[in-house]
């Protein structure tokens, strides 16, 4: 079993009525099977309102399921006795980066969530110590959040998260409000923690350039689970991700609009390296 | 000249220990039916710049003209300036406010002091011009999906019938869908009903594609002005100021480095395709 793993998970919203008359359920997910596995990098697309956040808030526990299981790290999410290790297992971190800042000093907000759950204070600092120099805010420690960038109050939020010491990282579009440099910075983070410390990345995400450094791709629409595969797999369908309101890289689209006009090249081209290569030939070292 | 910038500057916390200069000696003209992007890193200048084309921020040194007057003379009327530029701010479903769509469309047109009649006329014609559907007229704002929000924002401003639309990242947080829809009524705003577009953006890919001129703000000044092409050519000295061309620029120079005869000057994707597919046409007949 994989660290993360959903058997046909659904989940309902009540939808109320006035008077609490007529209420309405609405499916917002339906029959999704997940697995993944320990240290890898997920991505999961759909356009607003397919129910990838919903999805995203099983996974540690911030919604329970409706209709069928989710298992993190081997945990079942209804089980009560286990909600804190779980949430320890899976940090999240948000949208709005001034939506998950509590303190009024940057190393104090990361501390915030060990010194939670107990953590004697001589580790909080080592843990708080490490999980700032892992996102590379060291510097920045004593500062005031709202002194900070987007990027960087996102890269605080990480090390709030890094703190827990998580298995498992979900990022709910949270690159969504940052500008080109700071969604670079944010990714870059959290991919590094994935390669030094095999933490596990889940990344929701509407910059189709995101997604291709995802190791695998889960595709939803209408709370459902439409697609699976490698990035390569998944962006070799331009029609079908359309069709879901979805797009593929620049650089994939015009592989693809040169293929459909007879220019001879691979399906899936997903990078410029890539392109360049089918288009003039291997580079030969000189 | 519809709007105009005369040597404007702007100190924040002027005379202060801590000033700081955001603005320095800005000068623009923008003319009737223009679709001008304005890009620039988080800090550059960019949001204190939009808000002093309508009135929002007053200069601390130089002049700001709309349609030849100086907006700051006395006695000058700055409700009319601000039904005359309209400002979409980020996020500006979080400024939704009434029980209805439609009601809450009609807050600008009422405040204008028009009839009631009026007002809903206006309103009913803004909401189609955004491509919002009769049946959700009625419907609480609140229901309503996270893009279908936002075009009922920007309805609110259409409604005052502004001559010009001043939009903050649009698209911030939209799908991939959601965004080409409403840039497209952006752009049709503009070439249907003559409104001079302005639009921040963080997406050079969108301003690439949309606008026909480009304004780089950095460090307070104007350090670019010109169409999208000849501004994405000085790349190397906007990644100097945190800023990118388009994927399709950094393409198009490797492709000509590797030997194919490609326009270096192309942007978007529709261009890129022709160049190469001329370029392969080329090297077939040596």
């Amino acid at each position: 079993m994989g660290i993360i793993k959903a058997i046909k998970l659904g989940f309902d919203y009540i939808k109320y009525g006035e008077d609490d008359k007529d209420n309405e359920k609405v499916r917002a997910i339906d029959g999704i099977d997940i697995d993944v596995e320990k240290g890898s990098v997920i991505a999961i697309l759909g356009h607003n309102g397919s129910g990838k956040s919903t999805l995203a808030k099983h996974i540690n526990a911030l919604l329970l399921p409706s209709e069928g299981t989710m298992w993190v790290d081997g945990m079942d999410t209804k089980g009560e006795e286990d909600i804190w290790k779980i949430r320890q297992k899976a940090g999240m971190v948000f949208q709005n980066p001034d939506n998950q800042i509590v303190a009024s000093v940057v190393e104090e907000d990361v501390g915030f969530g060990p010194e939670n759950i107990g953590v004697p204070t001589k580790e909080i600092w080592e843990r708080v110590d490490q999980a700032l120099e892992r996102v590379g805010m060291t510097k920045h420690r004593k500062k005031s959040p709202n002194r900070l960038s987007g990027g960087q109050k996102q890269r605080v939020a990480i090390a709030g998260v890094v703190a827990m010491r998580p298995d498992c990282i979900v990022l709910d579009e949270s690159t969504a409000m940052l500008d080109p440099n700071g969604r670079k910075d944010v990714l870059d983070t959290v991919l590094d923690l994935n390669r030094k410390e095999g933490v596990t990345v889940i990344m929701i995400t509407h910059y189709m350039e995101e997604v291709t450094r995802a190791d695998f791709v889960y595709v939803m629409d209408s709370g459902k689970i439409v697609m699976q595969g490698t990035p390569r797999e998944i962006f070799s369908q331009v029609e079908k991700l359309k069709s879901f309101h979805l797009d593929v890289p620049q650089i994939t689209e015009l592989a693809y609009e040169l293929k459909k006009d007879g220019v001879d090249l691979p399906d899936g081209i997903l990078t410029r390296d890539e392109l360049v290569s089918a288009l003039c030939g291997e580079r030969t070292e000189e | 000249m519809l709007l105009e910038l005369k040597n404007v500057s702007y100190t924040y916390n002027k005379d202060t220990s801590f000033a700081v200069n955001a603005l320095e000696n800005i000068n623009l003209q923008i003319s009737e039916g223009e679709f001008v992007g304005v890009i620039g890193h988080t800090g550059s200048g960019k949001s204190t710049l939009i808000q002093h084309f309508n009135g929002l921020m007053k200069p601390t040194d130089g002049q700001v003209l709309y349609m030849g007057e100086d907006i700051w003379q006395e006695k000058y009327d700055l409700q009319a300036l601000r039904s005359g530029v309209g400002l979409v701010f980020q996020y500006p479903e979080n400024q939704l406010f009434e029980t209805d769509v439609l009601t809450d469309v009609m807050f600008g047109p009422k405040n204008q002091k028009l009839s009631p009649e009026e007002c809903r006329e206006r309103a009913v014609n803004a909401l189609r011009r955004v491509g919002l559907k009769d049946k959700y007229f009625t419907a609480s704002p609140f229901d309503l999906s996270g893009g279908q929000k936002r075009r009922v924002a920007i309805a609110g401003v259409l409604a005052m019938n502004p001559k010009v639309l001043i939009l903050d990242e649009p698209t911030a947080g939209l799908d991939p869908h959601g965004r080409d829809e409403i840039l497209g009524q952006i752009r049709k705003l503009r070439d249907e009903m003559g409104i001079t577009i302005i639009l921040v953006s963080h997406s050079m890919e969108d301003v690439a594609e949309y606008a026909d001129r480009l304004i780089v703000v950095n460090d307070g000044k104007i350090a670019f002005d010109d169409t999208p092409k000849a501004v994405f050519a000085h790349y190397k000295e906007l990644e100097a100021m945190g800023l990118a061309a388009p994927q399709i620029t950094y393409l198009m120079h490797e492709l000509k480095e590797r030997g194919l005869d490609v326009d270096i000057n192309a942007v978007t994707v529709s261009e890129a395709k022709k160049s190469i597919e001329k370029a392969l046409a080329g090297r077939k007949k040596h």
